[in-house]
């Protein structure tokens, strides 16, 4: 065999080795949207955005469960976010490599980054739930924001020191301080990059379902004070996935179809912006 | 390739470092060492550049003519390894004194960089940024102090119906004019050019060289080139590096054509570098 073809035939081999392997990953993903959608679309009407959870063999809908979810991502992502893109600051902007603090900090954040996150709902639930003697919303904001921090100090540190070093050059030559700098220059480049990552931070809160077990629990009821159980999304799935009755399944499945879209919408609109940033650097 | 005529100033043999200038001294250094960590990038330097006159530093790469043209303006500061010693006199003031005001340093002596370096904002706030961190104007004198650097930096023409378009949206060479025009309008004394052309087209370089030739008549622009004709165009006044020692200094036309030095003529005959 000659060198050409044989190295045609090694290229050949491993391409098709590639693409089963994407044919493979796939085909499951494929399997769950379309099975989601099957089940998930015709459950799907006015009643679900309008009425309660209801008793089972009863009609209602899934109301309290998505204001719930809503309020406590939303809540965590509004505790979450600034204290992440802080951290993620001093980590690029101050805490270069020699130094012993960031380098802690940093490997602190990567373990908190990988740690399974009903480890994090069990510490949220010894935390509050524990003291205060009952389960609460704000148990699950403090557990979803746990989550949500790691992940935007990792992007936000990643994002800025993708900002040149000449841009931080220019703007300290001019006479402008290092928070000057970090504030009018900097955060002003990688702004879209920062976004994405909260973005993709959230997306990933949003269908959390062990650190809310633990939590906020459940509420069969409208509840949007933070201090009482509170109903969510995927707690909700999960009950009513698990439960025998027919109309508590098709609840889920609605509920499991209107995640998963969110989700999908974060994370288009996420890859949006990062293309539209890496375009305008 | 023509020179520049340069004015003649006295230059006396025995001094081969130290020329004495009739013009007024604008930036001296004094025994200035540098350091990036345990490297010792400049030894023992010491020079005088004389005031409105453009002062060029060549030299081969790694020879410190850029280490010191950042210790101009300090800002080798931003990194915690880079350490200088020694003294800079900025009209009689040592600027590396823990005293002086690093900021307002900045404020008198502006820099210039490689590549252009827009800010990811409008032309417009590009050139006020800086202005707006040492002087309260009014927005019309805000306008007034823009337009007038964009005049300087003879950009004005080019941009003024667009002030409200990113400072991304213009060229390389545009860029380069634009960040000397941010930098002019702090109302610097000295302009420091770090290689100002060595990322632009031949014909945005020579639009940026005529600029340089305006700018010496209100500043002292001491700037740093890896071209040896290009200095030959725009300087006055040249500094030949090796090694992080300066090895000769003077007139730009008689360290050219009368260099004092060996390693000067090695240089210009183009043996090394």
């Amino acid at each position: 065999m000659t060198r050409q073809r044989k190295r045609a035939l090694i290229n050949f081999i491993c391409l098709a080795l590639a693409c089963v392997a994407m044919a493979f990953g796939l085909f499951f993903l494929g399997a769950i949207l379309w099975t989601l959608v099957k089940n998930g679309w015709p459950a799907l009407s006015a009643q679900v955005f309008s009425q309660m959870t209801p008793p089972p063999g009863e009609s209602g809908g899934l109301l309290n469960a998505i204001m719930g979810s809503v309020i406590i991502t939303g809540v965590a992502t509004v505790i979450g976010t600034p204290l992440g893109i802080l951290a993620g600051t001093y980590l690029a902007e101050y805490g270069d490599r020699a130094h012993r603090v960031a380098g802690v900090i940093r490997l602190i954040n990567d373990v908190l980054l990988s740690a399974p996150s009903v480890v994090i709902g069990f510490f949220a639930y010894a935390l509050i739930v524990a003291r205060t003697g009952h389960f609460s919303g704000w148990a699950g904001v403090v557990a979803l924001a746990v989550i949500l921090v790691p992940v935007v100090v990792s992007s936000t540190e990643n994002m800025l020191k993708m900002v040149p070093n000449q841009l931080r050059e220019a703007a300290a030559a001019l006479g402008a301080s290092k928070s000057r700098v970090i504030a009018s220059i900097t955060y002003r480049s990688a702004k879209t990059g920062i976004l994405t990552g909260v973005l993709l931070a959230i997306a990933r809160i949003s269908g959390e379902t062990a650190p809310l077990l633990f939590t906020s629990l459940n509420n069969q009821f409208w509840n949007t004070n933070l201090s009482k159980p509170m109903a969510s999304l995927p707690i909700v799935i999960f009950q009513f996935a698990m439960s025998p009755y027919d109309d508590w399944q098709h609840l889920a499945w609605a509920g499991a179809l209107l995640i998963t879209l969110s989700v999908l919408v974060i994370n288009i609109t996420a890859r949006g912006l990062a293309k539209y940033s890496a375009r305008n650097i | 390739m023509e020179t520049q005529p340069i004015i003649n100033i006295p230059f006396r043999q025995s001094a081969l470092v130290q020329p004495i200038v009739e013009r007024a001294v604008k930036l001296e250094v004094r025994n200035l060492n540098f350091y990036y960590g345990d490297f010792h990038a400049l030894k023992n330097v010491s020079v005088r550049i004389p005031e409105k006159c453009v002062t060029a530093f060549i030299g081969p790469s790694g020879c410190g003519k850029s280490s010191l043209l950042r210790a101009f303006n300090r800002i080798y500061e931003l990194y915690p390894h880079h350490r200088a010693a020694g003294k800079i006199f900025l009209n009689g003031h040592d600027i590396l004194s823990s005293a002086c005001d690093v900021n307002h340093v900045r404020s008198k002596i502006g820099m210039v960089f490689q590549k252009p370096t827009p800010f990811p904002m409008s032309i417009y706030e590009n050139i006020a940024f800086g202005v707006r961190l040492h002087e309260k104007l009014s927005s019309s004198q805000m306008r007034e102090r823009v337009q007038w650097a964009l005049e300087k930096a003879a950009l004005w023409p080019e941009v003024k119906d667009k002030l409200k378009q990113s400072g991304t949206s213009l060229s390389g060479g545009q860029q380069q004019r634009m960040c000397i025009a941010r930098a002019i309008a702090v109302k610097p004394d000295v302009l420091l050019l770090d290689e100002p052309t060595s990322a632009l087209d031949p014909i945005a370089t020579a639009k940026i060289e005529e600029l340089i030739h305006e700018l010496k008549k209100d500043y002292t622009v001491v700037m740093v080139t890896h071209n040896m004709q290009q200095a030959a165009r725009v300087a006055d006044y040249t500094a030949l590096m090796y090694m992080g020692e300066m090895v000769e200094f003077g007139p730009t036309r008689s360290l050219f054509n009368d260099p004092k030095q060996s390693l000067t003529k090695a240089y210009v005959m183009g043996d090394f570098g």
